[in-house]
């Protein structure tokens, strides 16, 4: 038996009933579309949430003070008063640490700012110059802030470019106007370029002073909220921690690593987090998805059930003509799998435009993996057969007399 | 010796009860010969087609066509003798719907791996024998059911079976039609084609050489040399 003749031949027996066969196809259609467009959202917003914390610097090690222990009570972590300018000098000083690059040390807390009659609630930071390279923070006006500032302990600050649109009005430079923390007057000598993010990540909603302008004279503290090391590259990482942890332990006259009143977070701890929750978020949505798809598959075995029913004297005729068990058997399976390919071409196509327009809709990348639409492609072809397989098998073994007698 | 049946029985279980559709019949065809079988309904005809035709298997006894004993075949050796040796035309002619004449007489080539060329070569011959030559294109639903019973002849001729086997060829169609159907079977009688056909029709049964009655189940009368037989009317 010519292969080429039964593909002929089940192809135009599919044409036959136009209305049923684009039924089918559609509820592969839907089915393959739904995965692949819910797949590639689900990867988008994995790597839209990967890239906002690489914003933050994918080498970069978070020292926070541990939880505050008077007496027996244990207070919230971070709330700790044992870091301090001069552990963040030690770090890059000491000389046993020759993974780290740039030390910032950190004082950050929440103030009401008021320029002329606007004013907001943001996080006032207290930051060294290290701060620009350590967090990759760029100026686009105007300077950072400077040693110079620092020594001095100057009233000057940077404001994030959220804070200066909302204190100056959008596209006013507000370098050399004056803004108002705490009382304190301070000149504004430059804004930073954005970095997008939001929510408590948002960058761009800041106002940077000098450190010790913070310590002193806007919050009166001599402790610090937070330490940012860089480190030389990605691959010490593990080490710098440790590094810096011994370090810390031996500064604050601590021997058992259990007892810190520190920690030590890296970005890949992070990401790594972040990373297992939007996967868990894939996996939902590719699983509701893969639901429609079996969906579409049993309605492709319902209509060949019916095609079979329907053309049991056509099947007895052929019988008699001499076709034999697995050429009637792979014919009706060649028409399953023609429908779910079919199908399965069309949903890869409508699932990416689906994608597409949807990921660009709410602003994250477009993400297309290619083992996704293989995937789905395989799985539709594999649908074809095992829900073809069924109504060919009853195809197949209809006995010629019974067939060709059937009204 | 084309067709050997020997002591064939056919018994069908329904529940409890056994009907003998066929009891005990034996006969011989030989090659050439144009047999009516006869008898009314029930009397086991449409049974005995079922067997000559490979389309079922006998409960008792052996039936050899061309020295091959169709009984002990498995069902793809049996879709394999339909293919080759038998020619099959139907009372309700059972052409593919919505297929062209050409492509239906194509059908039994394509399972017996007819090459395409030699497939269409045929196809038109066949239908031209049978006077469609001007109808190679024509759906099903677009001719008379004489002309498609025609086509259904063709498809019969198609893989130069041993026997031809009708059934009730004329009983759906007018009896001007039927007079010419059963003249193209007398013709192909005569170019030595073997014509095996089940009618209850007396008039329909005078065209052929040999008659067997059978009633019961069983074989009543075998007329081997039908005297009255029917001549073309036009030469």
């Amino acid at each position: 038996m010519d292969y080429q003749e039964l593909a002929i031949e089940s192809f135009s027996t599919l044409t036959l009933n136009k209305v049923r066969t684009g039924l089918a196809v559609l509820g592969v259609v839907i089915g393959i579309g739904s995965v692949i467009a819910l797949v590639s959202l689900g990867q988008a917003s994995q790597r839209s949430i990967e890239e906002q914390i690489k914003i933050l610097g994918s080498n970069l090690l978070t020292v926070s003070p541990g939880a505050q222990r008077s007496g027996g009570v244990r207070g919230a972590a971070g709330g700790g008063q044992t870091l301090t300018y001069d552990d963040a000098k030690a770090i890059i000083t000491s000389p046993q640490i020759i993974t780290v690059k740039k030390v910032s040390p950190e004082y950050s807390g929440r103030e009401q700012i008021v320029a002329g009659r606007n004013n907001t609630n943001t996080q006032v930071v207290g930051v060294t110059p290290e701060y620009t390279e350590v967090r990759n923070v760029g100026v686009s006006s105007g300077f950072f802030i400077s040693q110079q500032n620092l020594d001095g302990m100057s009233k000057v600050a940077v404001l994030g470019p959220q804070t200066a649109a909302d204190l100056f009005g959008e596209g006013v430079d507000p370098v050399g106007k004056d803004i108002r923390i705490k009382g304190l007057t301070f000149r504004v000598v430059g804004v930073t370029a954005s970095k997008g993010g939001s929510g408590f990540m948002n960058l761009d909603d800041r106002v940077y002073v000098p450190l010790t302008t913070a310590q002193k004279q806007l919050f009166g503290v001599d402790y610090l909220s937070s330490i940012s090391i860089e480190v030389v590259n990605q691959d010490v990482m593990v080490e710098a921690q440790n590094q810096v942890g011994y370090l810390l332990l031996d500064r604050h006259k601590l021997n058992d690593p259990a007892q810190a009143d520190f920690s030590i977070m890296s970005q890949a701890d992070i990401i790594g987090t972040a990373t297992e929750v939007t996967g868990t978020f894939t996996t939902l949505l590719s699983g509701i998805a893969a639901i429609s798809l079996i969906v579409g598959g049993i309605g492709i075995m319902n209509i060949m059930l019916v095609t079979v029913t329907e053309r049991t004297r056509e099947i007895g005729l052929r019988k008699a003509l001499g076709a034999k068990k697995k050429i009637v058997n792979a014919q009706f399976l060649l028409e399953a799998v023609m429908v779910t390919f079919v199908g399965g071409l069309i949903g890869v196509v409508l699932g990416v435009a689906v994608a597409y327009v949807l990921s660009r809709s709410m602003g994250l990348p477009f993400a297309l993996s290619l083992s996704s639409i293989l995937l789905a492609f395989g799985v539709s072809a594999a649908i074809g057969v095992l829900f073809g397989w069924y109504p060919a098998q009853k195809a197949a073994n209809l006995q010629p007399i019974e067939a060709l007698r059937y009204e | 010796m084309m067709i050997k049946v020997s002591h064939i029985s056919k018994i069908y279980k329904t529940g409890e009860v056994e009907v003998k559709a066929l009891d005990n019949v034996s006969f011989e065809v030989k090659k050439g010969e144009f047999l009516a079988i006869m008898g009314p309904s029930g009397s086991g005809k449409s049974t005995l087609m079922h067997l000559l035709g490979a389309l079922d298997k006998p409960t008792k006894g052996n039936y050899f066509l061309d020295g091959e004993n169709v009984g002990k075949l498995d069902d793809d050796e049996l879709a394999e003798i339909r293919n080759k040796k038998i020619g099959f035309v139907f009372q309700a002619y059972n052409l593919l719907p919505r297929t062209t004449a050409l492509k239906n007489v194509m059908v039994p080539m394509i399972y017996g791996d007819v090459s395409k060329e030699e497939r269409t070569k045929k196809a038109k011959k066949y239908l031209q024998m049978v006077g469609l030559g001007d109808r190679l294109y024509h759906s099903s639903s677009q001719l008379s059911g004489g002309e498609q019973q025609r086509v259904a002849i063709a498809r019969a001729l198609a893989m130069n079976p041993s026997i031809i086997l009708a059934d009730e060829p004329t009983g759906n169609i007018d009896t001007k039609q039927a007079e010419e159907i059963m003249e193209i079977f007398q013709d192909l009688n005569k170019q030595g084609h073997t014509i095996v056909m089940i009618t209850h029709e007396k008039e329909i049964a005078e065209y052929a050489k040999r008659t067997i009655h059978l009633r019961d189940g069983w074989i009543a009368e075998d007329n081997k040399n039908n005297k009255n037989q029917k001549q073309k009317t036009k030469s």
